[in-house]
């Protein structure tokens, strides 16, 4: 089996591009594939929502299959949310027989925020348990210790949030890194970043660990999104003045999408690379890249 | 304590309405201090079920009964005989209380008044709150006395997820992100390195169920068997 | 039967500020309804939820708690508890089917006689406006 193309990305320290194709609720993958095909080239891989914000979709082991199917790289997400060790460890194996190599270990949302909010969660592992099981995997052994029969051969990431507000938040974050980096995080991307101050400061803090990571940017749509952002996602703060940006633009995607590629440009110095969100925008993605001259 | 909840008057008028009788028996332990189950809150329940079940032309004979406790046989003996007089038992004790009321007054009917909600603590008058969640496996001492199971929405035992806002949870704003609460604890026990202990993987093996404990030292003591001479 | 029902009231009065403006009342020959009954309490903040609904299903026809202003109770706060049994009982009462207008709170100053004297008409009004405690009626015609 090939090295993970997202591994040897890093290694051969170019700046590392990567974006998001987020499972739609049925069936229907005539747009998905659309989106693929047009981030095809362009970044280095395409995380893979794993139920995003606890609704209910496709699959991301089906997708990220598919994904290799198309001759793209994906990440496939996993959140702990809602399968158990046994079912956890099962999607992994069946993961690495579909020609899936790069997992991303999440904690996941709760249900209650999500379309089934009287689901039971489960969170038998998290992030940090769940990496050191991909490690065993890679090992050859299921978390028992129990010996597999052909081993895994994953490129293991893990997120983190630099936007912290409070000292214990940003401590515990910092604290949660260092875990999942013992427990074989090997790369990590972050939440949405709007203020490129606030990041170095977190780089700098973050650089003993001798670990690449993705800067996360969400392209800005209106300063409605913004300020829902601001109260609702945690760690992440945009800017008054890039509300005020966004809210007295005229064209608003254009702006938004320029806002984007320039704060990817402040950005690129300070890290190994950066992951788009685009949240409905997928198809704009390439035009980012390029105005970002990536 | 075991922190119960009265189901709507509505509820519990629904699942006895069309009884002759009925003895509301209040458990005066847990329920008692969370003024949910307790001889006052039986005499307000017989009250209320007495007024309706006039307005409504229905003659129900209500009953009133408090004993010590319902998760203890003995204690049944008070009202064994007077419960004898009713077709049902609408109990207002915890799950394991109407389930011993089934129990020992079998084949009597034995209905919930409660919801139980937790175990917890009074933090103010009339307001309680979890703190734990019987796991079986008590991890307190590594995490300055705040339990990650119980006060973390996600159980997450190696560190908060990314949700956490302003010291508090994703979940609600209402309620404290308990990794916050264990940093400014252990910060103030200057333990703060001990977070930085191996990652836990939780075992779940001790709370599969029905639960049982035992402790020799106090089951009836039996004549040794000898061995057969 | 309408023009003779004459409603029984339960007034609970605090000793130090409702039960004086009710004797002053009398003291300064203030006229008010003759249906109130008055039950003295050393502070309304001893009147519990059940003493409430006991008096409705003895046959009260409009219960009234009658305390302190607020700031003014005696044992600092008794008067703001009775407010919230008050509260309390009227969800209980609306639940099994009682008008819970029947019962209210008062805060009445010992000075406050006139206040006393509107509160029982007041009462009294309410019990003649909504009929006879249904418990009694539903009660005989069965």
């Amino acid at each position: 089996m090939p090295n993970s193309k997202l591994k040897q990305a890093f290694e051969s320290k170019k700046f590392v591009v990567t974006a998001e194709a987020g499972p739609l609720k049925g069936t229907d993958i005539t747009e998905l594939e659309l989106v693929a095909k047009l981030l095809k080239d362009k970044v280095d891989a395409v995380n893979v929502t794993d139920q995003q914000s606890s609704v209910m979709r496709l699959g991301s082991l089906a997708v990220s299959h598919l994904l290799v199917g198309w001759g793209i790289e994906p990440i496939y997400q996993v959140t702990c949310r809602d399968r158990n060790r046994i079912a956890l460890q099962s999607d992994l194996l069946s993961a690495a027989v579909l020609g899936i190599q790069n997992v991303l270990s999440l904690t996941g949302d709760l249900p209650s925020s999500g379309d089934h909010p009287q689901a039971k969660p489960v969170y038998d592992l998290d992030s940090v348990s769940l990496l050191s099981v991909i490690q065993g995997l890679n090992e050859g052994k299921d978390m028992m210790g129990n010996p597999l029969v052909g081993k895994t051969d994953f490129f293991a990431g893990a997120v983190v949030n630099p936007g912290a507000d409070t000292e214990a938040a940003y401590e515990l974050q910092i604290l949660k890194m260092e875990k999942k980096i013992a427990a074989g995080a090997k790369y990590f991307q972050t939440q949405a970043i709007y203020d490129p101050g606030l990041f170095e400061k977190f780089m700098k803090r973050a650089e003993q660990y001798k670990v690449p990571v993705l800067a996360g940017v969400i392209p800005l749509k209106s300063a409605g999104m913004a300020k829902f952002m601001n109260k609702n996602v945690a760690g992440v703060n945009v800017p008054q003045d890039m509300i005020d940006k966004i809210s007295q633009a005229e064209d608003k995607t254009k702006t938004g999408l320029e806002m984007c590629s320039d704060l990817i440009k402040q950005l690129k110095p300070l890290c190994q690379g950066v992951h788009i969100m685009a949240i409905g925008w997928e198809k704009k993605v390439p035009q980012i890249i390029e105005a970002a001259g990536l | 304590m075991i922190v119960g909840e009265r189901k709507t008057f509505e509820q519990i008028w629904d699942s006895i309405k069309d009884l002759k009788s009925v003895l509301v028996l209040g458990c005066g332990t847990c329920v008692a201090v969370c003024q949910a189950g307790g001889e006052k809150e039986v005499g307000l329940l017989a009250a209320e079920l007495r007024m309706k079940s006039q307005l409504a032309g229905v003659t129900i004979k209500i009953g009133e009964a408090t004993i010590e406790r319902q998760c203890d046989r003995e204690f049944f003996d008070a009202i064994k005989d007077k419960a004898k007089e009713y077709e049902a038992i609408l109990s207002m004790a915890c799950g394991a209380g109407v389930q011993y009321c089934a129990e020992v007054l079998e084949p009597m009917r034995s209905i919930p008044a409660l919801d139980t909600r937790f175990i917890g603590v009074t933090e103010a008058q009339g307001n309680w709150a979890e703190r734990c969640r019987a796991c079986g496996n008590c991890v307190l001492a590594d995490y300055g006395g705040i339990c990650p199971m119980t006060i973390c929405a996600k159980s997450l035992v190696n560190g908060p997820c990314g949700g956490s806002k302003n010291g508090k949870c994703e979940a609600s704003q209402e309620k404290d992100c308990a990794w916050v609460l264990i940093y400014n604890r252990l910060k103030k026990q200057n333990r703060l390195v001990d977070l930085n202990k191996v990652l836990t993987v939780k075992d779940y093996s001790k709370q599969t169920h029905p639960g049982r404990y035992i402790n020799e030292v106090y089951l009836k003591p039996r004549m040794e068997e000898k061995s057969a001479q | 039967m309408e023009n003779t029902f004459e409603p029984k009231v339960v007034a609970f009065c605090c000793h130090y500020c409702a039960y004086s403006a009710a004797d002053l009342a009398g003291s300064m020959r203030l006229e008010y309804s003759p249906n109130v009954r008055i039950v003295r309490l050393m502070c309304t903040g001893k009147v519990d939820t059940l003493h409430l609904l006991k008096a409705f299903e003895d046959g009260a026809d409009a219960v009234f708690v009658a305390g302190c202003e607020e700031g003014s109770c005696h044992f600092q706060e008794g008067n703001l508890f009775a407010r919230q049994k008050v509260i309390e009982a009227k969800k209980l009462l609306k639940e099994v089917g009682i008008e819970p207008e029947r019962l209210e709170m008062y805060h009445i100053a010992a000075s406050n006689s006139v206040l006393f004297a509107k509160a029982a008409d007041e009462m009294t009004e309410r019990a003649h406006k909504l009929g006879p405690n249904p418990l009694k009626t539903q009660g005989k015609s069965i």
